[in-house]
């Protein structure tokens, strides 16, 4: 099973063969994860260090539970009401912490690229649970498994990602794994959350739902920021439902066994009809939530095997 | 009288355009003479076939006094100036305090000249504080030395202030130097948008904002007759707002720094903050379009906009990060970049490096011919070296060029006759 990556900063970094190593790793947790006895003990004695620079509740929850079922110790640091506060620099905290000799570092910040910064200084294993506008891996990968398990492939598939894509960090990083995987992509947006230079993504773009979600496959709905609703970028919350929030009318544009996806939190009655969200037959939204801490639990176990075998050879060099 | 005779140099003219191997002889300061006979009783000075050339003439260097002497005082920035061979620092008044007062030019005037080898004159101020309110004494800071007036990367963004000032600095002849970028715009913005920006999701700025800028700066200027220089231009679409103007026969120019002619957006990578400019790197075309332009004149001058930072302001996420790059000691070998890859020559560089920022600041320096300042430079074109920003004599090392390959080495530098950096015999 090939996977090199020493953190996990973003899907940008990752070859094909590594994704479909995390999605195999992560069939066989969501299988344990549905047992009573959800525990193994591979990170067993590993410690697991959170810090969330962002107020988080899901994914913050999501990799505290894939890391204590994986056996690790797990702390979880909001450090958006702490130390950052008293005008400690990012790279000091992480200094901190690393001297406490973590394994894993879990890092959501507010700065694209805020990670990648971090991870050059410290000398355990990075995850970036989303950086900015930047990237949230494993949110992508997340994705990745539940419409490969719904769809029965990764490939070939016609996805559409529709909301506010200029400020998306799930956009971004989906865009990233869905191409590398040869899915065909469409964006659909207002143009004002179309970011710049999007017609050299290798993806079509629509402003128009009808036409943007025609035949698709799969449909990824977006969270619009609550900022960003009045007047700034869009119109009123009212107009942006009715040209791009989606329902089963917009749906049926869709291919009729097409799966209805969002990260979450959602904003019902702004992005999707509440109806629709809750409907099993098209969303998949819970299962999502469901493959997030399988995915979780897979990129943790990969990243502590290769610190693990990274250790080793530093012991054996240091010892011959 | 004090003589020096550079022998077996390359003379490197920018006002005639032409290279010529033979000698120059400077008496008590100034250029005597070219291709005569050494008399007898002067220093020699065997360039060994190494290019001699007007010394730089730096426009729009930050130096941290008063108020940010840590990241770089006049000491540093002199001597890392003349190992860089600039022979004239023309300081920005970014400073903290900002130099708005007659008497705060007195005070860094008077640093500068005990503490400097090379020259270092000032620009003062536009408005007060740089808050785009109220205009400076611009009559008693021209009279202690201000050579332009400018708030430097803070834009004027009131055009009745911006007007008035620009109005009243006409009455007096003084120049006024303005930033050509949209304040709304291009607040906040990290990366030019486009493809770049958006992939490492950082909040762009279009290019069409520092067009918008100076429009609105070129019709002030239409209106009130003020003479005018753009800091930077460094984007194609500005260029025919600059050609339009110059047709009209406004009294304008403009310069652009040596970073945007080297760099584009690309070469931030991975989120480099020593690639962080104000304006943000363009992209490739951009890029290739700004150097033609200086080749063709329609860009005048050339600056290294050196800018200290140090390591705890850049050690930031990029977007928190500060922006700018020290630039004096790497500015000769990057702009050699443009000369190696070709396109430019060395007369038209050092026309735009040394000769008419000099011109425009009313200066006698940037020339070789008789009669000129003898601020000079001997450097080879093609020596190369790996740059090592710890070996930088700027007390910060915000260099975006560290660790690369480059060509052109400042042999010595010499102000007003007098060595200032290189050995004996250089």
């Amino acid at each position: 099973m090939p996977f090199r990556a020493r953190h996990l900063l973003g899907i940008e970094h990752l070859a094909p063969d590594e994704i479909t190593t995390v999605l195999d790793l992560a069939e066989r947790y969501v299988d344990l994860n549905r047992r009573t006895i959800k525990r193994t003990d591979v990170l067993a004695g590993m410690t697991q260090i959170n810090m969330f620079f962002e107020n988080s509740t899901r994914t913050q929850a999501s990799f505290e539970l894939a890391g204590k079922r994986l056996g690790a110790d797990v702390m979880t640091m909001s450090v958006a009401q702490s130390s950052v506060k008293k005008g400690e620099t990012l790279i000091d905290t992480a200094m901190t912490l690393n001297a406490m000799q973590p394994d894993l570092l879990v890092v959501r910040h507010s700065s694209s690229g805020a990670v990648n910064l971090l991870a050059s200084k410290v000398n355990c294993a990075v995850l970036n649970a989303g950086d900015g506008r930047h990237e949230h891996p494993t949110q992508a990968l997340l994705d990745a498994l539940t419409i490969r398990r719904a769809k029965g492939r990764l490939q070939r598939l016609t996805v559409a990602i529709c909301g506010d894509i200029a400020h998306s960090r799930v956009a971004r990083s989906n865009l990233i794994l869905l191409g590398k995987m040869e899915n065909r992509i469409r964006l659909i947006a207002p143009s004002t959350l179309m970011p710049s230079g999007v017609k050299e993504f290798g993806c079509e773009v629509f402003d128009d739902m009808a036409e943007g979600l025609k035949d698709a496959d799969v449909v990824m709905m977006l969270r619009l920021q609550k900022e960003r609703m009045d007047g700034g970028f869009i119109p009123s919350e009212r107009e942006y439902y009715h040209r791009y929030g989606l329902d089963a009318e917009k749906l049926a544009f869709a291919k009729p066994d097409a799966i209805v996806m969002h990260p979450g939190p959602m904003n019902r009655g702004v992005e999707i009809d509440g109806t629709l969200a809750d409907d099993i037959n098209r969303s998949v939204i819970q299962d999502q939530v469901e493959m997030g801490v399988a995915v979780r639990m897979a990129c943790m176990d990969l990243l502590a095997r290769n610190l693990k075998a990274e250790r080793g050879r530093v012991a054996a060099e240091a010892g011959a | 009288m004090r003589i020096t005779v550079f022998q077996n140099v390359r003379l490197i003219d920018p006002e005639t355009g032409e290279i010529d191997d033979g000698s120059l002889t400077v008496a008590d300061g100034t250029i005597m003479a070219r291709g005569a006979e050494a008399p007898k009783g002067a220093a020699l000075v065997d360039g060994h076939g190494a290019c001699l050339a007007p010394g730089i003439v730096d426009w729009g260097v930050k130096i941290g006094e008063p108020g940010e002497r840590h990241r770089e005082s006049f000491r540093s920035a002199g001597l890392a100036a003349a190992a860089g061979g600039v022979t004239t620092i023309i300081a920005r008044p970014d400073t903290h305090p900002a130099i708005d007062t007659p008497e705060t030019l007195e005070f860094v005037t008077r640093r500068a000249a005990e503490a400097s080898p090379v020259r270092i004159r000032h620009m003062a101020a536009l408005t007060k504080g740089r808050q785009g309110r109220e205009m400076t004494e611009i009559g008693f800071l021209l009279d202690a030395g201000a050579l332009a007036f400018t708030d430097a990367d803070h834009v004027v963004a009131d055009s009745k202030v911006l007007g008035r000032a620009l109005t009243y600095a006409r009455s007096l002849g003084a120049l006024v130097v303005g930033h050509p970028q949209d304040p709304a715009l291009s607040a906040g913005g990290a990366a030019t948008s486009g493809k770049f920006a958006s992939l490492y999701g950082l909040p762009g700025v279009h290019p069409l904002a520092e067009r918008m800028g100076l429009e609105r700066d070129l019709a002030l200027v239409e209106m009130t007759g003020a003479r005018y220089h753009a800091d930077q231009i460094t984007c194609a679409s500005t260029l025919p707002a600059l050609r339009r103007a110059r047709e009209q026969g406004l009294d304008v120019t403009a310069g652009v720094s040596i970073h945007h002619l080297t760099l584009n957006e690309f070469d931030v990578g991975d989120y480099r903050t020593f690639f962080k400019m104000t304006p943000p790197l363009r992209s490739e075309d951009d890029r290739l379009a700004m150097v033609e332009a200086v080749a063709a004149g329609e860009i005048d001058v050339i600056a290294s906009f050196h800018t200290p930072a140090d390591e705890e302001s850049k050690r930031l996420p990029f977007e928190e990060a500060a922006a700018g790059a020290v630039a004096l000691e790497s500015f000769l070998p990057a702009a050699m970049r443009l000369y190696h890859a070709g396109g430019i020559t060395l007369p038209q560089l050092f026309r735009a490096m040394s000769l008419n920022p000099a011109r425009r600041l009313g200066l006698p320096q940037g020339r070789l011919a008789i009669g000129a300042p003898a601020d000079l430079l001997l450097f080879d074109p093609d020596a190369p070296f790996l740059l090592d920003r710890f070996t930088l004599r700027s007390k910060s090392k915000n260099t975006p060029f560290d660790g690369q390959r480059m060509e052109g080495k400042v042999l010595g530098t010499w102000v007003a006759g007098m060595q200032v950096f290189g050995g004996p015999d250089a």
